[in-house]
């Protein structure tokens, strides 16, 4: 993968407007949270951070994370009614304002899902610009990256081999790893794994299938393009 | 593959005996491995998009949820004043429509960000419409726009808070007037010539968007990036030079970006954002979200 920029860097993304940072990037933070809850959501919280906090009602921020965590992208139209859409659809949610809060990035949210099988996911994550975001905390761990890749988070017992059982599990499909964060807490350990390829469906449920693993997701990645050449 | 320099890409271009249109073409295929109708199934999106965007501020009803815009762009293009003709009018209402339909959380492409999102999609359909330039050109009309955004993005910035309003309507009216040239089949030193001229016309213009909203000045500041590609390509076409070379024109925004202050740049603490009615609509538009 080449880290010179795409043209369609320059000339996208195709976003509904009129921020890319306030309504792009803020519909991809609802739309990775959803994926990580991997469940129909019934209840989001969502708590807007500094500028965020300030001025989501004139960047229409709330509206294009509800519709992210509805699942659409941020080139999709049903953002404008994603209120609507989601009282249909029996989502309740709340948003909460914290417009001073120095230890995060000026754009940044907190979204807590809860899905209607009863799992929940709580995910923090920033808005750079142009549409670009990066995720900054999942279940309460620091994690750092912008699901430009196709992404494992990993949550595990934190206990020896783990990092090389799941790695291992990985490669034995041919895809390679591109790069692993990992961070721990007392018991558990989070993996952040960015890859070449997807991973099938076999891999994931070996991984799951360890008795010491959590929590397996796999984010798909959120470049424009692939949005872009369907038509 | 990789071009650092709007000079590279012209060298690129005389190696290869290609226009720059192609040589786009082929940094792209390249670099993400994508096929030629990869690439322009992603170009006509991205021309359909703005196509759109001008034919839906044009035509419906868009008040933005501030009240700041309020149909503006069919004000213009109806207006019974011309002052150089209906050509010029219609063009600036063209970039007026796609920021009123941005503002109105409507679908744009950024080009490059969503505050200068007018400037090329008024550009093109202009073209189309006074020009007769086929649909097709106008891809590579958008490949050779796409070359000195690269550039610039690379050695200058996009974003308001960097560069200010010079790094977003800015380099947009330069991809603009480079497109321009490109289409009414100027050379590649017409091209280059006329990024200058459009961004020494845009130097230190500083961002201070009332309430941070995309709306004002950015709508009437696309309307005038229009203005400022059309009258670069018609300087540049003509055959007059712009003295300092483009490249060192775009290391000159990236110093006066640099040396701006912060209040001038997106934070809603100078300009037009710190004016009495500045504050006041400020106030108005937010006051539920204190």
């Amino acid at each position: 993968m080449s880290q010179q920029p795409s043209i369609f860097d320059i000339l996208g993304p195709i976003m509904i407007g009129p921020s890319s940072s306030h309504t792009a990037g803020a519909s991809r933070i609802g739309y990775i949270a959803r994926q990580l809850l991997h469940d129909e959501p019934k209840k989001a919280v969502i708590t807007l951070y500094n500028s965020f906090a300030k001025t989501h009602k004139g960047h229409g921020t709330d509206k294009a994370i509800i519709g992210g965590i509805l699942g659409f992208g941020p080139d999709d139209e049903r953002i404008r009614e994603s209120h609507e859409l989601a009282k249909k659809q029996g989502l309740e949610w709340e948003f909460q304002f914290r417009g001073d809060a120095t230890k995060f990035h000026s754009n940044t949210a907190r979204v807590k899902l809860f899905g209607k099988k009863g799992g929940a996911v709580e995910v923090v994550g920033a808005s750079l610009g142009g549409g670009r975001i990066r995720i900054q905390e999942i279940e309460g761990f620091p994690v750092d990256f912008t699901a430009q890749a196709h992404t494992l988070v990993i949550i595990a017992d934190d206990i020896p081999g783990s990092i090389k059982n799941i790695s291992g599990a990985i490669a034995e499909h041919g895809v390679n790893i591109a790069n692993m964060f990992v961070s721990r807490n007392e018991t558990k350990a989070n993996m952040v794994i960015e890859l070449d390829q997807a991973v099938n469906a076999e891999t994931l449920q070996k991984i799951e299938s360890l008795s010491w693993v959590r929590f397996v997701r796999h984010v798909e990645p959120m470049t424009e393009h692939s949005s872009r050449y369907e038509k | 593959m990789e071009f650092n320099l709007l000079a590279d890409i012209a060298e690129y271009c005389a190696r290869e005996k290609k226009d720059m249109a192609q040589a786009m073409l082929d940094y792209e295929m390249k670099n993400k491995h994508l096929s030629r109708e990869d690439v322009y199934s992603g170009l006509k999106r991205v021309l359909l998009t703005m196509e759109d965007s001008v034919e839906q501020g044009l035509t419906q009803m868009v008040i933005s949820p501030s009240g700041m815009l309020n149909n503006w762009a069919k004000t213009v293009y109806n207006s019974k004043t011309e002052t150089l003709g209906p050509r010029l009018k219609k063009a600036i209402a063209r970039a007026i429509a796609v920021g009123e339909v941005n503002a109105c959380m409507g679908k744009i492409a950024a080009a490059p960000t969503a505050g200068s999102a007018g400037i090329m999609p008024a550009v093109l359909v202009t073209m189309i419409e006074e020009h007769n330039i086929p649909r097709e050109k106008l891809l590579d009309g958008l490949l050779v726009s796409s070359a000195v955004g690269l550039i610039f993005a690379k050695n200058s910035s996009f974003a308001g808070s960097e560069a200010g309003c010079m790094g977003e309507t800015g380099s947009a009216a330069a991809m603009a007037a480079a497109t321009i040239v490109y289409l009414l089949g100027g050379t590649n030193d017409q091209i280059l010539e006329a990024v200058g001229f459009a961004l020494k016309a845009s130097m230190g213009l500083v961002c201070d968007p009332v309430g941070g909203l995309v709306e004002e000045p950015c709508t009437t500041r696309n309307a005038v990036g229009v203005a400022n590609a059309f009258v670069s390509a018609q300087m540049a076409l003509a055959g007059i030079k712009s003295l300092i070379p483009v490249d060192e024109v775009i290391f000159a925004t990236k110093e006066v970006g640099d040396l701006m202050s912060p209040r001038l740049k997106e934070s809603g603490q100078g300009g037009l954002a710190n004016t009495k009615t500045g504050r006041d609509i400020q106030k108005r538009v937010f006051r539920t979200a204190e």
